[in-house]
């Protein structure tokens, strides 16, 4: 059984109908993408799947149980972590304070050695440690946001679009350490503008046009394909 | 550098950590309460700065912390006031047969258990308010809770009037709650506060802010306030953190009016008139001037403008326009109050080199 199988999910704010009978799965061990352009309804996929925003039909199925109405803390604690769009970190408490806060729903004792593991990882943060986070550049914010929501130790991280508005040397690094987390066992669904980078780096794929999914198919079949190249690879 | 592991701090240095500000606080202000002669006008400035640091660094918990905007917490103090007045009035009738102020043991026990009641009585109240309003968005909590205050201060004035005691046994011992002077306030109860009384509680709720501040309790309060949609990423339950701090701020708000109600002798007593929304702007004003978030700078704010309205006494009229032009400036100036989310002790520690 898939890690994450999502059924004919529909999503309405207000009267705006965002997803429509959205299906996709998720395999243990994936890295997944969904790539569409602007307003396709990608965050609002992954809102749904946090508990961010309520669904209005269809099934989402994680780790065997449903978990359509639960509260977005609540879905945080069965291991499914959110790093929304825009980084979102917390501007005027520390670097610290805000790896800490990613720990926030675990009650098991390993918060202090994840910490420091996080700091291998991103020695950057280390070094910024009692810094406000405000202060870091775009693509440090960008890393506290990938390191806040690993803090969570998820077994599905869901990640919306981290290279946004980041220099293409940061993008390659941040696209590294998601390879690089996926290798450690922790299943990814990424958000990305860029399909490009975004499909060098998934297993599959999934494409997604005005709230529907318009196709699905393995990275390497949909970085191949005519209609991909054509509107999301900027190719032909 | 990261330490290799938690250092293991011993039983004693625990203890002595969290007992002993508690004690040298309790201390220096019941000590206060010694060396300050009562009925003097040094006592009634120092009471109007202690209830000031109260509702300003309980405020800070809502409007600082968790970044929401309250404008009632002069009902909260109305409620506490109120509640706690009945405790040692009527249930002191109950218990004594009289209404006078017992100064010993059970009047002190009693009177306590008024503060505490006072509390619980307003925090109850901040939950019925807070629940439903704290899932909307920000400006419904303002208009709620400035609504909120309004009523209570005007259900007060359509009370009835006090029932002497010798009038007890014509009143249900249930229907006496509702007697609560009128827009005249309630004038007859015991003054069993004092300035001890004041600053013991002065110094618990620095020291609750503060601790609250520093665990991870308060840490999922900033975040709130930082932003809502992160810390439900991070799995904060954002409306019952919100819920829960303004809870807490109407808890201590209720004390501070229960303290205010048996403080008599210095021209205050419990009267409607006496928690109308000016009582809630003063709150709200030094929280905004001494920083959203800051425990000190609320709590330094307090004693300034409290003392700046004394100053300012002669030209009273002038007072509140004088607040709201420095409400602007410091927008203006400073938007984060002078002290940000940052303490006191932040900046003197920075100095050194
Ligand atoms: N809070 C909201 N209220 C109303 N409509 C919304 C809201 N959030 C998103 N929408 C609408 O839902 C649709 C899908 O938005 P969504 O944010 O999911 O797109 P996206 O694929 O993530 O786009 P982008 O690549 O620009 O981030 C859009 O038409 C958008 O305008
Ligand atoms: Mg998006």
């Amino acid at each position: 059984m898939s890690l994450l199988e999502v059924d004919a999910l529909d999503v309405h704010y207000g009267a705006i109908h965002a997803l429509h009978k959205v299906s996709l799965a998720v395999e243990e061990g994936e890295i997944v993408t969904l790539i569409g352009s602007n307003g396709a309804g990608k965050s609002t996929t992954l809102r749904a799947l946090s508990g961010m925003v309520q669904s209005s039909g269809g099934t989402i199925v994680y780790g065997g149980r449903s978990i359509v109405g639960l509260r977005s803390d609540e879905i945080v604690r069965l291991g499914l972590a959110h790093a929304p769009e825009g980084r979102g970190i917390f501007g005027s408490l520390t670097v610290r304070e805000n790896l800490e806060l990613g720990a926030f729903s675990r009650r098991d004792g390993k918060v202090r050695s994840d910490l420091e593991r996080m700091f291998e990882r991103f020695p950057i943060l280390q070094e910024r440690a009692q810094q406000s986070a405000g202060t870091l550049s775009g693509g440090e914010q960008q890393m506290l946001a990938v390191a806040r929501a690993l803090m969570a130790r998820p077994k599905l991280l869901l990640l919306d679009e981290p290279s946004l508005g980041l220099a293409p040397k940061i993008v390659q690094k941040i696209f590294a350490i998601v390879a690089e987390i996926n290798r450690d066992g922790v299943t990814i669904l990424l958000v990305e503008q860029n399909a490009h980078l975004a499909l060098s780096v998934a297993h599959r794929a999934y494409v997604l046009e005005t709230g529907e999914v318009k196709m699905a198919g393995s990275a390497s079949e949909l970085a191949a394909s005519d209609e991909v190249r054509k509107a999301y690879l900027g190719v032909g | 550098m990261i330490p290799a592991a938690a250092q293991p701090i011993s039983v004693t240095r625990a203890l002595t950590r969290s007992l002993l500000p508690v004690a040298v606080g309790l201390g220096l202000g019941l000590g206060l309460g010694q060396v300050v002669p009562t009925g003097t006008y040094a006592e009634k400035i120092l009471f109007d700065i202690g209830i000031n640091i109260i509702l300003a660094v309980s405020l800070n918990l809502v409007n600082g912390f968790t970044g929401q905007f309250s404008m009632g917490h002069a009902g909260f103090m109305a409620l506490g006031a109120y509640a706690s007045i009945v405790v040692t009035y009527y249930g002191g009738f109950a218990l004594f047969g009289d209404v006078g102020c017992h100064l010993n043991a059970q009047g002190y026990g009693l009177y306590f258990t008024s503060l505490v009641v006072g509390g619980l009585v307003a925090a109850a109240a901040g939950y019925l308010v807070g629940l439903p309003s704290l899932r909307l968005r920000g400006d419904y909590l303002a208009i709620v809770t400035l609504g909120f205050g309004e009523i209570i201060r005007v259900v007060l004035q359509v009370s009835y009037a006090v029932v002497e005691p010798e009038e007890m046994a014509t009143v249900d011992w249930w229907e006496r709650p509702l007697h609560l002077g009128k827009s005249l306030g309630f004038v007859h109860q015991g003054a069993y506060n004092s300035l001890s009384w004041t600053y013991a509680a002065v110094v618990l709720t620095l020291l609750c802010a503060y601790r609250l501040r520093e665990s991870t309790h308060g840490r999922a309060f900033l975040s709130v306030r930082e932003n809502e949609i992160a810390a439900e990423a991070v799995g904060i339950d954002t409306t019952r953190y919100k819920v829960n701090a303004f809870v807490l701020a109407a808890f201590f708000a209720g004390v501070a009016g229960a303290l205010f109600g048996h403080q008599l002798g210095t021209g205050t007593a419990a009267r409607p008139e006496e928690f109308n929304f000016m009582k809630s702007f003063e709150a709200i004003i030094m929280v905004v001037l001494g920083g959203m978030g800051s425990i000190s700078g609320a709590a330094l704010a307090a004693v300034t403008l409290t003392l700046l309205t004394e100053l300012l006494r002669s030209v009273q009229d002038y007072r509140m326009v004088s607040y709201a032009l420095l409400l602007i400036l410091v927008m203006i100036l400073r938007p984060e109050g002078l002290f940000g989310t940052r303490e006191l002790w932040h900046f003197l520690r920075r100095r050194r080199p």
